[in-house]
C-alpha cells in the first residue's frame, strides 16, 4: 500500500466533490496544510462546508478558497483578521456557524470516534444553545452537539514516516489531530517523509491508520501572524 | 486615582495561587503574566495547545510553529507541554484548570459575562471564551468599569448576547473590586481603588451588589 503521492493534487485526486465536507487542520496560519489548501483551489470544487477553527486570513490559508467563491459554508470559532471573508459574511454571500472553540475540537473528535453527539455545557444559556437539546445531568444544564464527520480531512504534520505514522511539533499540532481523525478519509502533508522505524512508536501523535495519503509539502515559508519578540539584555 | 491597566491586572494576579494552572485572555488579562507574585509557581495554559508559556523569544527565536492563543510568538520553558485543541479543551472544560482572567463588554449583577459579539457589527466569533467560562473553577473579568461612552458595564441583566450565564465570580474595574463567594450570592463591593469612594461607584454602576 503507497501512501506517498508526488504532489498535493494527486494526492487529492478523485476525492473532491462539489459540495462536500472538509475538517482543516489548523490554528491561525500555524500548522495549517497550505499545499492542500492551494491544490483545493486550482482543482476548482466549490460549495464547500469547511469546519476550522479559523478562515485563514486575506490570501493566506483558507482566505484562499474564500477569495475564489469556493466555500458555501464555515463552521469555526473565530474569523478576525480577514477582509474578504468579512465582506462576504456581510453581504449574505457565505454561511458561517459560529462554534466555541472547544466544542469545535470535541465534534471533530468525538465525530472521528464514531460519537454522533455529547453534552457539554460550554454555551448553555447563549445563542449556540439555540434549537439544541438540553439535558439536565447532577443539577447541571448541558446542551448536545453533533460529532463532526466530514468526507475529507486535510492536515499539517511535521514529521511521518511511509507508512504514515505522524508526528507534529510544538503549537502547529492544534486542530490537526481532531481533524485527521473527522474525515472519511484523511490526507496529510509534512515537512519530512522518514523511512519506516525512524520514528519512536511511543510518540506517535496520529497513528498511520488514520493518515491514508501522504505528499511531502516543503520546502515551508511558515507565515507569522503577530511577531512578538524581547530584546536581549546585556550580561 | 483610579487603576490603570497594569494596576488592574497587578490586582488580578493577587488571586493567584502557588501550583495554580491559568489561562489569560487578550488585554489587559495578558499583563497579569507581568505580575506573578516572585517565587510563586504559576503555569499559564494556551487553549491553542500549550501548558507552560514562556516570555516572548529573541528576535533570533521565534519559531512559527510555537504561538499563543493571541496567534503571537511565544518561547516555551523546560516544563512546557504541547497537545492538541481537543485535549486543550478537554483541560478546559473538565474543571482542571483553576483560574481564568477574561475581558468583559457587559457583566450582569448575576454573573452573566458578554464579550464576543456586537449585534449589527461584524462578528468575529467566541473563540475559546465560551469554554473557558463554562469549564474554568474561578472565572475572573478585568474591565473598566465604564464603556467608553460612559455607559455602565456592570449592570443588571446583559443587553448584548452572552458568552455564558451565571458564571463570573470576581470583577476587577478601574474603580474597584466585587466578589462572590457563589454562584446563588450577590456580588459584594470588596476594595476601592486609592481615593475612589463607595459613593462614586455607586453612581457609575446599575448593577445591584451589595456593599
Amino acid at each position: 500500500m503507497q501512501k506517498i503521492y508526488s504532489d498535493a493534487a494527486s494526492a487529492l485526486d478523485g476525492l473532491l466533490f462539489d459540495g462536500m465536507t472538509i475538517a482543516a487542520g489548523g490554528f491561525g496560519l500555524c500548522g495549517i496544510p497550505e499545499r492542500l489548501i492551494d491544490a483545493i483551489q486550482a482543482s476548482g470544487v466549490k460549495d464547500l462546508t469547511i469546519a476550522s477553527n479559523n478562515a485563514g486570513i486575506d490570501n493566506e490559508g483558507l482566505g484562499k478558497l474564500l477569495r475564489t467563491r469556493q466555500v458555501k459554508k464555515m463552521i469555526s470559532s473565530y474569523v478576525g483578521e480577514n477582509k474578504e471573508f468579512e465582506r462576504q459574511y456581510l453581504a449574505g454571500e457565505l454561511e458561517v456557524e459560529f462554534c466555541p472553540q472547544g466544542t469545535l475540537a470535541e465534534r471533530m473528535r468525538a465525530g472521528g470516534a464514531g460519537i454522533p453527539g455529547f453534552y457539554t455545557k460550554t454555551g448553555v444559556g447563549t445563542l449556540v444553545a439555540e434549537g439544541k437539546e438540553v439535558k439536565n445531568f447532577d443539577g447541571e444544564d448541558y446542551i448536545l452537539e453533533r460529532g463532526i464527520r466530514a468526507d475529507l480531512s486535510i492536515i499539517k504534520g511535521w514529521k511521518a514516516d511511509e507508512s504514515g505514522n505522524l508526528i507534529f511539533r510544538k503549537t502547529a499540532r492544534n486542530f490537526n489531530q481532531p481533524a485527521a481523525t473527522s474525515g472519511k478519509i484523511c490526507v496529510a502533508e509534512v515537512e519530512e517523509i522518514v523511512p519506516v522505524g525512524s520514528l519512536d512508536p511511543d510518540s506517535i501523535h496520529v497513528p498511520s491508520i488514520y493518515v491514508k495519503r501522504l505528499v511531502l509539502g516543503a520546502p515551508y515559508d511558515k507565515k507569522i501572524e503577530f511577531m512578538t519578540t524581547r530584546e536581549r539584555t546585556a550580561a | 486615582m483610579v487603576w490603570d491597566r497594569n494596576q488592574m491586572a497587578a490586582r488580578a494576579a493577587m488571586e493567584l495561587k502557588d501550583g495554580y494552572y491559568v489561562n489569560l485572555g487578550i488585554g489587559i488579562p495578558t499583563l497579569v503574566a507581568n505580575n506573578i507574585p516572585e517565587g510563586m509557581t504559576v503555569t499559564l495554559q494556551s487553549e491553542n495547545g500549550m501548558l507552560g508559556i514562556g516570555p516572548f523569544p529573541y528576535t533570533d527565536e521565534v519559531d512559527a510553529d510555537l504561538i499563543n492563543a493571541g496567534k503571537q510568538t511565544i518561547s516555551e520553558l523546560p516544563s512546557s507541554s504541547y497537545f492538541s485543541s481537543s485535549d486543550s479543551f478537554a483541560m478546559i472544560r473538565g474543571g482542571h484548570i483553576d483560574l481564568t482572567v477574561l475581558g468583559a463588554m457587559e457583566i450582569s449583577e448575576g454573573g452573566d459575562i458578554a464579550n464576543w459579539m456586537i449585534p449589527g457589527k461584524m462578528i468575529k466569533g467566541m473563540g475559546g471564551a465560551m469554554d473557558l467560562v463554562a469549564g474554568v473553577k474561578r472565572i475572573i473579568v478585568v474591565m473598566e468599569h465604564s464603556s467608553k461612552n460612559g455607559d455602565p458595564k456592570f449592570i443588571p441583566e446583559c443587553t448584548l448576547p452572552l458568552t455564558g450565564k451565571n458564571v463570573v465570580d470576581m470583577i476587577i474595574t478601574d474603580l474597584a473590586v466585587f466578589q462572590r463567594p457563589d454562584h446563588d450570592s450577590p456580588f459584594k463591593l470588596i476594595e476601592l481603588a486609592p481615593g475612589v469612594t463607595a459613593e462614586e461607584v455607586r453612581s457609575k454602576t446599575t448593577a445591584n451588589y451589595v456593599e
